[in-house]
């Protein structure tokens, strides 16, 4: 699977303390990817998968690279989310899909802000690569 | 009246320190000897340990289920309705114990377990006893010399991977139709509610042969993923998130093999003008149906987290309807005059606030809660939310996406065009709920709604025998139906020629 380039507007940031936890996961399991879920139960909620576990639809977008992971969304749920960034971040928690942190006792979550005028702007001149661009 | 909490003295619910995985009727410590805490989101502190299986134990439990399979489908379906119609019974004798540990492990209401989870659960056990022994093939005449047969057959052994939100009924959903079908299963509870499925198999597990019904808990990326990636199952069953139903069915794919898969949605609740036009007991059970958000905390697939009033009344209604709701609060989860109990887990309580963090970012208006509630004593840890009412208009992520939590999303519509535009402007399509005084009307628009279940001047009933999944993302298949034995079945054709003479091709 090729890696697309690092773009200059990244849709994702991270926390520090989620930082440190990729940094772990990636050593207990290579390297990882994150993929924005929605829907039931623990929707709503970033899966971390090692990375290529997952098959990437042509649609799906891309958010950003957090500590060296790529976070993807699904095209039509970026269409409803597109407005505003996320912050990954990390809490006490228990689990959810096949997330690889779940046995580490605590639960990667996202935090939201929209998105500034400029932010937006400067996403419709570049948009954010897609799954198709991987190919 | 209050319950006891499990584990004190003169509770109906003394957990064993641990339990292991439930394999081959025998309790089986897991392979790498390792278990997890179960906290109780009641208190916030764990209360027993479970195994953590890994694909050791997974495997362990299909070479039982492998075992069993021969056996278990051939026997007669009067006799497996006559075990699935004992576990039921020995429910109905255990009600007040299974309910109890089910709010102890999940953290919803005593009154609603009580009423609802067991009853349903138990229920859901005697339908597929029922219509197991109406199930039947077909035969059919070709010419006058050749019939066509279609014998059922089960699937052989199958995967269930099952949610936190009502971990028992979830459980009976999915086992009650694959047992009756002849299927040997191998469950995954979720790892945020083990504990009371264990207690439930510590009940009635006697009553099935070994082998037929197995369980190993354990965290999904440890357990869960092996199990749905194995090749030594015929089907999948999942309930739970979009992305996890995607990998799901990626390794579906590598053994081609079925799936049915619940996803979850984002519910409209459309309210029509007329549910006003008398102050009379409708009225009253179209603003019950509004505070129907509440529910299970929220947590709940088919949570009316979407609410579509008509604009000539949108005022009066909502503010009776926020009234109303006003008079639910959070409160101790054992406590029968409870009505609001406890969200699953750490994790979920912080998911619910930063989406009402994210709901006030966009410009939603908060009517009511929107804080974590902290109730005293031995429940101050425990994870509780005020039920929160939004204000604001379709296109906000508060009404695209499932918060699982007592948050509604209201918003406006001018008539039945935009009502039905706003409700189907979603990813999802598993229920809706429509409230109306015209029939004509309630017909028109329930057809016109993309989703699996569009409840009708009622809503969050879930008797077996209404099919319920969802349209668009989500989900497949149709699960309290019989319609679900089919999932769980193979079709048989016998293709047979009854004439003696060369059919003259060579």
């Amino acid at each position: 699977m090729s890696t697309l380039p690092d773009q200059g507007f990244s849709q994702v940031s991270v926390t520090d303390e989620a930082a440190a936890l990729i940094r772990r996961l990636v050593l207990d399991h290579g390297p990882v990817m994150f993929f924005q879920s929605g829907g039931c139960c623990d929707g709503s909620a970033p899966m971390c998968w090692p990375k290529g576990e997952f098959r990437l639809g042509e649609r799906d977008v891309r958010l950003g690279v957090v500590e060296g992971a790529e976070y993807w969304i699904g095209g039509d749920q970026y269409e409803r989310w597109r407005h505003t960034r996320l912050v990954l971040d990390v809490v006490r928690g228990r689990g959810a899909g096949f997330s690889l942190e779940a046995p580490e006792g605590v639960r990667f979550i996202i935090r939201s802000e929209l998105c500034s005028v400029e932010e937006l702007a400067a996403l419709g001149e570049a948009p954010l690569p897609r799954g198709r661009d991987q190919r | 009246m209050r319950y006891v909490s499990p584990n004190s003295p003169g509770s109906l619910v003394q957990y064993p320190d641990r339990y292991d995985h439930y394999i081959n009727g025998e309790w089986v410590p897991p392979a790498r000897g390792r278990y997890f805490e179960n906290v109780s989101p009641v208190t916030g502190r764990p209360f027993i340990q479970i195994a953590r299986g890994t694909h050791e134990d997974v495997e362990r439990a299909l070479d039982a289920a492998h075992a069993a399979k021969a056996a278990w489908g051939a026997t007669p379906a009067a006799a497996r309705a006559q075990i699935l119609n004992r576990i039921a019974d020995l429910m109905e004798q255990n009600l007040e114990l299974l309910a109890v540990s089910e709010t102890w492990d999940n953290g919803k209401p005593i009154r609603e377990t009580l009423a609802a989870d067991l009853p349903l659960a138990i229920d859901h056990f005697r339908y597929f006893a029922g219509v197991i022994r109406a199930n039947e093939g077909t035969a059919a005449e070709l010419d006058a010399n050749t019939v066509t047969y279609h014998i059922k057959e089960p699937l052989g052994v199958v995967g269930q991977i099952i949610p936190w939100n009502f971990p028992l009924l979830m459980a009976a959903w999915k086992l009650a139709p694959a047992l009756a079908a002849g299927n040997c299963v191998v469950l995954k509870p979720a790892e945020q509610t083990p504990a009371s499925i264990m207690l439930w198999v510590s009940l009635v597990g006697h009553l099935l042969p070994k082998g037929v019904l197995n369980i190993v808990n354990g965290f999904g990326v440890e357990a869960g993923k092996p199990l749905a990636q194995s090749p030594r199952i015929s089907k999948v069953a999942f309930t739970g998130e979009t992305s996890t139903g995607r990998l799901i069915m990626q390794y579906a794919s590598e053994n081609i093999i079925p799936v049915t898969l619940e996803l979850g949605g984002k519910s409209p609740n459309i309210f029509f003008a007329d549910v006003m036009a008398q102050d009379d007991a409708f009225r009253q059970k179209a603003l019950e149906g509004f505070g129907m958000f509440m529910l299970n905390q929220g947590e709940v697939c088919t949570c009316p987290s979407r609410a579509l009033i008509q604009r000539s009344i949108y005022k009066d209604f909502l503010d009776l309807a926020v009234e109303r709701a006003k008079l639910t609060v959070p409160g101790d989860p054992l406590d029968t005059s409870t009505r609001l109990g406890a969200q699953a887990s750490n994790d979920q309580l912080e998911k619910i606030l930063s989406y009402i963090d994210i709901g006030q970012k966009e410009g939603a208006t908060l009517r009511m809660g929107g804080e974590r509630v902290r109730l005293g004593g031995e429940l101050v840890e425990g994870y509780y939310v005020a039920p929160t009412v939004f204000e604001g208009h379709n296109q906000m992520r508060i009404f695209q996406e499932e918060i699982f939590g007592p948050v509604v999303s209201v918003t406006s519509f001018e008539d039945e065009a935009d009502a039905i535009k706003i409700a189907n402007d979603t990813l999802y399509g598993l229920g809706a709920g429509l409230w109306t005084r015209s029939v004509h009307d309630a017909y028109r628009v329930g057809r016109a709604v993309q989703a699996g279940r569009v409840w009708t001047n009622c809503y969050h009933l879930y008797p077996a025998h209404a099919a319920f999944g969802g349209y668009k993302h989500s989900g497949i298949g149709r699960e309290n139906h019989h319609m679900m034995l089919g999932h769980y079945q193979q079709t048989k054709n016998l293709l047979v020629s009854y004439d003696p003479n060369p059919m003259g091709f060579f």
